[in-house]
């Protein structure tokens, strides 16, 4: 684990309080839209901003939990893994966040274990 | 990277013991563990040697249509994977209250905190000489299947003795297998506690063309034999052959363990509203208990008590029991059959009897007052689930009495009615037209996935997941599938997963102890979930808008993103823009504005909509605000196109232009549309207004649709075009334009109030009945000012343009991304 994080760079994006509550924020990326999500307890996650089931916008949709409701379907999206909630199958890529303090960083290295879309 | 701690349990879990492994206890730990899967640690004792299969499936099975393995709910794996200790083929024989511990034949003991008594019921056994007799049998469990399916390859003369629903089942079965059967039957008509005489004799007519026979009006004395049965002989001193006889002639609940015990018992285990015994720590459900002094023998009521008990051991104690009324249908293919609550009637009721003998077609509603007290059905049953709910409801059928025998599909719903039959549909059918599922689709899921509930069948097929009119079809398929008792849901539905209170419960509680936030509600509610979900928060939201106007403030993160961003999502990720047209009357200068905007934005699609305005598609989010801003300069304000909130007020040119024309029909919508633009709806609303009769404005499929004449306006409520086509109901007629935007008014405020989240105005309609709609918004005059004038103050606080808003700058985050990077 720590070496991996030696290779990570750490892109600061912006702070907590750029993302509403129970709301998303988008970083663009030359490889497609990154979805930042912070939840109730200010907990923050990010995923591919493409729903596994029709590329829906993740960052559009309500969150709720660790959840996220994607805006075209309605299907589910468990934030800290990127998979659809059961019995949906899918998965969209997640994204490594840190955060100091109030600053946000996020790494482009989008995590193993998840097809690509 | 993120990193989370997982809190580590040091609280010792408490003890759960469940006595009985049936559907009763296993359906209760299938709750509990849905909503507190770490609280208890659960040991079962059951008594058969098997895992928990579904006990009213027997029937198929004997008829030969399904196998054991095919009605097994949970076998060995499940419990493994949930951790609970199972012991089967174990008997408890002892309960020590004192010291709170269960104690089995074969001395295995178990402590527990909470005690779960679901013991069942077992077969009545008539107390005549030679019922201990070898081939004397009841249908209760696996075993008696299994001695009937040998018998049936060994023997050839079946006595089945019960004309009741076990008894018919039971023989149908037998018959299949290839016996003679011959029905037994103490009453002289069969099935008497469920079916009047017309449909008891219909069914045995066709139960006789099927083969059996019947011996009605007769008593049995003895069963006579030699270790092994050979005759049954009866009253009147007749015998007939019988290698196998069944006694079907009733249950009685299991409960002498409990009694033992000490713990009250009259009729069955007495339990309360929360399903506990006298001894609080000590739970009952199912078969074996006395409920408000009913017993209860159908799965119905059984998982309406498991919902609750589990509830209730969650510690969420909000779950009450309140009795079930119960329908039955008869599981035996071919044959359909319905009746539910009382069918015999009495001096103040009325019949209502639709009888097709050449089709084999009855229908009778025993109806009180205009509500529905009870229904018998034979030969067409599709209507029963209607009928049912009607009952329970109590819905006054005043305004559908004319139509009401020949079924729903005759209520101007032109949408599904002729493919309501779905048992006679092929399997390539489709039945899900938004997400394209077929019915083979729903009804494999459902037999290989053990699907038992109408979500639960969303989840796995998305069918009747997206609009929801096909929702009645997807029940009956999922009733058909499983089997006549699984058909209803549980009458009082739950606002969603997260909760146990209905939408009704939610916004009566949000006024009672004035709730003014969507954490408040969830709070003082006990929700489930932290924060709730999808399909709650948007609702609570609307609830809290409508009762706190001016007051509330909106929780933008609990709407949908077409609602957070005052635009419409498309399948690309774009959206769509669409300005306010009063009334759908426009100028050269504003469509000259319209088309520089769409040029500017380089809008790739222009679009006329059904509801005559403009739509915008293929706009960027990022380029919204400037393009509002653009449009507000040019005096646009929000369609609001987007939002469960008054969409349009179409009109006619009326007389001012066209020869038919009675009124200034445009003028009347624009006046309207100016009243009611901006306000937060329970969905969709759309409004019109047509110069004549002529309707050109299409005015009968609106929400409120106003309908021009020589003397004033007639109007009509609870309209809308779309999947389930509804005319609208017409609700009276008025003189002035002053007095239709009153009633109009008063209409959606109303609407506004009672409906729930997502509800349109035509299924409301429907469920509280246009004469209650009548009385409150035509017969009552200052109840209807109070509502118009609620309305009206409401909109002081609704009717800002949200473009502007965002134009100048509000919520700018919402529309522009983070950060960009590379």
């Amino acid at each position: 684990m720590a070496a991996t994080m030696k290779q990570i760079d750490w892109i600061a994006i912006g702070t907590l309080s750029d993302i509403p509550r129970q709301g998303a924020r988008v970083v663009r990326t030359q490889q497609g839209d990154i979805a930042v999500f912070r939840t109730a307890d200010d907990e923050v996650f990010a995923l591919r901003d493409k729903c596994p089931h029709k590329g829906g916008p993740l960052s559009q949709g309500i969150v709720h939990g660790k959840r996220v409701a994607c805006p075209l379907h309605d299907w589910k999206i468990h934030l800290d893994t990127g998979h659809a909630v059961a019995p949906d199958e899918g998965c969209a890529a997640s994204y490594p966040v840190r955060v100091e303090g109030d600053k946000l960083y996020l790494s482009l290295i989008s995590n193993e274990g998840c097809p690509k879309l | 990277m993120v990193s989370t701690i997982v809190g580590v349990r040091t609280m010792s879990r408490e003890k759960l013991v469940v006595i009985g492994n049936g559907m009763a206890g296993m359906r209760t730990v299938e709750e509990l563990l849905k909503i507190a899967p770490d609280h208890y640690e659960i040991t079962v004792f059951g008594a058969e040697p098997h895992g928990n299969y579904n006990r009213i499936m027997l029937s198929p099975v004997l008829a030969g249509e399904k196998n054991i393995n095919q009605i097994m709910i949970n076998d060995d794996q499940w419990y493994l994977d949930n951790g609970i200790t199972l012991y089967k083929g174990k008997q408890v024989t002892e309960i020590n209250r004192a010291r709170r511990y269960v104690k089995t034949a074969d001395g295995v003991e178990a402590n527990y905190d909470r005690l779960l008594i679901a013991t069942g019921s077992h077969p009545f056994v008539i107390p005549i000489p030679g019922n201990d007799l070898k081939g004397v049998i009841s249908f209760r469990d696996i075993a008696d299947v299994d001695q009937m399916l040998v018998a049936a390859k060994q023997h050839q003369h079946a006595v089945v003795i019960g004309g009741g629903l076990l008894g018919l089942e039971a023989a149908n079965g037998l018959k299949q297998q290839g016996m003679s059967v011959t029905v037994v039957h103490i009453n002289d008509t069969l099935m008497e506690k469920q079916l009047d005489k017309s449909a008891a004799k219909m069914l045995k007519k066709s139960l006789e063309e099927r083969g059996l026979h019947f011996l009605l009006a007769t008593q049995t004395e003895a069963i006579i034999g030699k270790g092994h049965v050979e005759r049954v002989r009866f009253k009147d001193g007749t015998e007939i052959y019988a290698d196998l006889v069944v006694m079907a002639v009733g249950i009685r609940p299991n409960f002498e363990l409990a009694k033992k015990a000490g713990i009250y018992c009259e009729r069955g285990i007495v339990v309360s509203d929360t399903l506990q015994t006298y001894d609080p720590r000590i739970y009952a459900i199912g078969e074996c208990v006395q409920h408000r002094g009913t017993n209860y023998g159908l799965v119905a009521p059984l998982f309406e008590m498991a919902k609750v008990c589990a509830n209730h051991l969650a510690r969420y104690g909000i779950g009450r029991y309140g009795g079930t009324v119960t329908s039955t249908k008869l599981k035996v293919t071919g044959i359909d059959l319905f009746s539910a609550g009382d069918f015999t009637g009495n001096d103040k009721t009325e019949e209502l009897i639709f009888q097709d003998a050449s089709r084999g077609v009855y229908r009778k509603l025993i109806v009180q007052d205009n509500r529905i007290k009870g229904t018998v059905m034979y030969g067409d049953t599709i209507d029963g689930a209607w009928y049912f709910d009607l009952m329970r409801d109590n819905t006054d059928i005043g305004d559908i009495r004319e139509q009401i025998l020949f079924g729903q599909a005759h209520l101007g719903d032109s949408g599904h009615g002729a493919e309501n039959r779905v048992a006679t549909l092929a399997d390539t059918a489709e039945i899900c037209g938004c997400n394209g599922v077929c019915k083979g689709k729903i009804v494999k899921a459902i037999v290989e996935k053990k699907l038992y509930t109408l979500e639960e069948v969303r989840a796995h097929t998305k069918a009747s997941s997206s609009c929801g009119s096909c929702t009645g079809l997807v029940e009956s398929l999922l009733a058909m599938t499983v089997g006549g008792n699984y058909s209803q849901a549980p009458h009082v539905k739950p606002m969603c997963g997260c909760t146990d209170h209905t939408h009704d419960e939610v916004r009566k509680l949000i006024y009672d102890l004035k709730l003014k936030s969507v954490a408040a509600v969830q709070k003082t509610m006990e929700w489930k979930t932290a924060d709730g979900c999808s399909k709650c928060r948007p609702a609570i939201n609307f609830y809290l808008v409508c009762a706190w106007p001016g007051e509330y403030q909106d929780d933008y993160q609990s709407r949908f993103i077409n609602e957070r961003a005052h635009a419409n999502i498309q399948k690309d990720g774009t959206y769509s823009v669409i300005p306010r047209m009063w009334g759908g009357e426009t100028t050269p200068k504003e469509l000259k504005a319209i088309a520089e905007i769409a040029e500017k934005y380089q809008v790739p699609t222009v679009h006329i909509t059904g509801g005559q305005r403009i739509d915008m598609l293929g706009v960027k989010k990022e380029d919204l605000p400037a393009m509002w801003g653009d449009l507000s300069k040019a005096g646009f304000v929000s369609g609001h196109a987007y939002g469960k909130a008054i969409r349009t007020v179409k009109t006619c040119v009326g007389k001012t232009w066209c020869r038919f024309g009675t009124q200034d029909s445009t003028s009347m919508g624009i006046e309207l549309e100016k009243m009611t633009w901006g306000s937060w709806m329970p969905h969709k609303v759309k409004l019109a207004v047509s110069g004549c009769p002529r309707n050109c404005a299409e005015a009968t499929i609106k929400d409120f649709g106003v309908v021009c004449i020589d003397s004033g306006y007639e109007l009509h409520v609870g309209g809308n075009g779309g999947v389930k086509v509804r005319a609208t109901d017409f609700l009276c007629s008025v003189k002035t334009p002053a007095e239709v935007k009153e009633y109009c008014a008063a209409f959606l405020q109303l609407y506004r109030e009672n409906a729930h989240y997502l509800e349109r105005t035509a299924p409301w309609v429907e469920r509280v009945g246009l004469t209650y709609i009548k009385e409150k918004v035509v017969v009552d005059n200052a109840g209807r000012r109070v509502l118009a004038q609620r309305f009206l103050d409401s909109q002081q606080f609704a009717q800002v343009d949200p473009w502007k808003q965002r134009a100048d700058g509000l919520d700018a985050h919402e529309f522009a991304p983070l950060k960009a990077v590379g």
